[in-house]
């Protein structure tokens, strides 16, 4: 298949976990959808690669995991000391920062 | 046969994020998820990113999944409507939310549009075709050894900003996290220190309360010393 297709492929991920990022309410969930997005970044990213035919658009997405990777790790600390501290598990009710 | 395992791992890809983004229970969000970093995989494999897909798999679907579903399972399943139960607003937020839908599809068919305007209509000539020939050649595109020369070489810096990065949010992780308020002293508590054997028997205790507690210490002393002195007793018949 052609560079085209791949390209396609991530747009569509690439919005569907911004339609998730804006409805979903519970954090968790909100994660998952900005892996999403993430993800859709990173088969673009691959896709290049491949058109350009030399490795240094693998070496920006390994790095896109990387930050995925500590975004998922603070992330979900947070979720764990929000729910240690009884606060709602929902970013509509989130609306303060101060502990 | 290329294109066939494309178009079913683009199935998947597209299908995955669907449930991501649709089911109610994070569960089967993190589940959905997997399947997509699955698809995902094969598609890097399509493109010749063999280490990347590998890495997707082990890292990913492997590790960070974990990650979530321990968190899950310990924040609680039924995410949408944990908040409406605690503030007794169930079904209050129903416009509002469709209207929240709504706008969401919205903004998203939008921001489709325009990706798909900005990627497919560059009028660039290269993404119409199956990509140029490989700089490394064929044989060691994408293998761990390329990518491994290229991490240390060209891409040095990035490589040590990458683990500092990780470095830190290990860090933050562990501070985030960690248990605080209180709990250190009711620890503490539990300790036995030298001090505590001076003390008599049953100090802190109900019994002391009632006043039983000298006796009960009374009685298990000497309940010892009986003990004791019937073995001193018993060792010595059996030498004689």
């Amino acid at each position: 298949m052609s560079i085209a297709w791949y390209l396609a492929v991530s747009a569509i991920v690439f919005s569907l976990g911004a339609v998730g990022v804006i409805t979903r309410r519970n954090p968790l969930v909100l994660l998952l959808c900005l892996e999403l997005m993430l993800n859709g970044a990173n088969l673009a990213l691959i896709a290049f690669s491949r058109m350009w035919g030399n490795g240094d658009g693998q070496i920006l997405a390994l790095v896109v995991m990387t930050v995925a990777a500590c975004e998922v790790c603070i992330g979900l600390g947070m979720i764990v000391a929000l729910y240690r501290s009884r606060l709602p598990i929902d970013v509509d009710e989130l609306r303060e920062l101060q502990g | 046969m290329s294109s066939i395992l494309f178009f079913i791992a683009a199935i998947g890809v597209i299908t995955g994020a669907v449930g991501v983004v649709v089911l109610r229970n994070p569960f089967y969000c993190v589940l959905a998820l997997v399947i997509h970093l699955l698809s995902l995989a094969v598609l890097f494999l399509l493109l010749r990113a063999e280490f990347v897909a590998a890495v997707q798999v082990v890292v990913y679907a492997g590790a960070v999944m974990v990650l979530y579903v321990f968190v899950v399972a310990y924040v609680g399943g039924e995410g949408d409507s944990i908040g409406e139960r605690l503030h007794g607003t169930v079904g209050a937020k129903g416009p509002v939310g469709s209207g929240l839908r709504l706008g969401g599809a919205l903004v998203g068919a939008g921001l489709l549009v325009e990706l798909l305007i900005a990627l497919l209509g560059t009028g660039l000539e290269a993404i119409g075709g199956y990509g140029a020939g490989y700089s490394p050649g064929p044989r060691t595109f994408g293998t761990p050894a390329y990518i491994g020369q290229l991490l240390l070489t060209r891409f040095l810096l990035v490589f040590e900003i990458a683990s500092f990065l990780l470095l830190i949010a290990a860090v933050g992780g562990v501070v985030l996290a960690r248990r605080r308020g209180g709990l250190g002293e009711e620890d503490e508590r539990d300790v036995l220190t030298p001090l505590d054997l001076l003390r008599p028997l049953g100090t802190g205790t109900t019994a002391e309360g009632v006043g039983a507690a000298p006796a009960l210490a009374q009685g298990q002393r000497e309940g010892a010393h009986e003990t004791s002195e019937s073995r001193v007793r018993a060792g010595t018949g059996g030498a004689a």
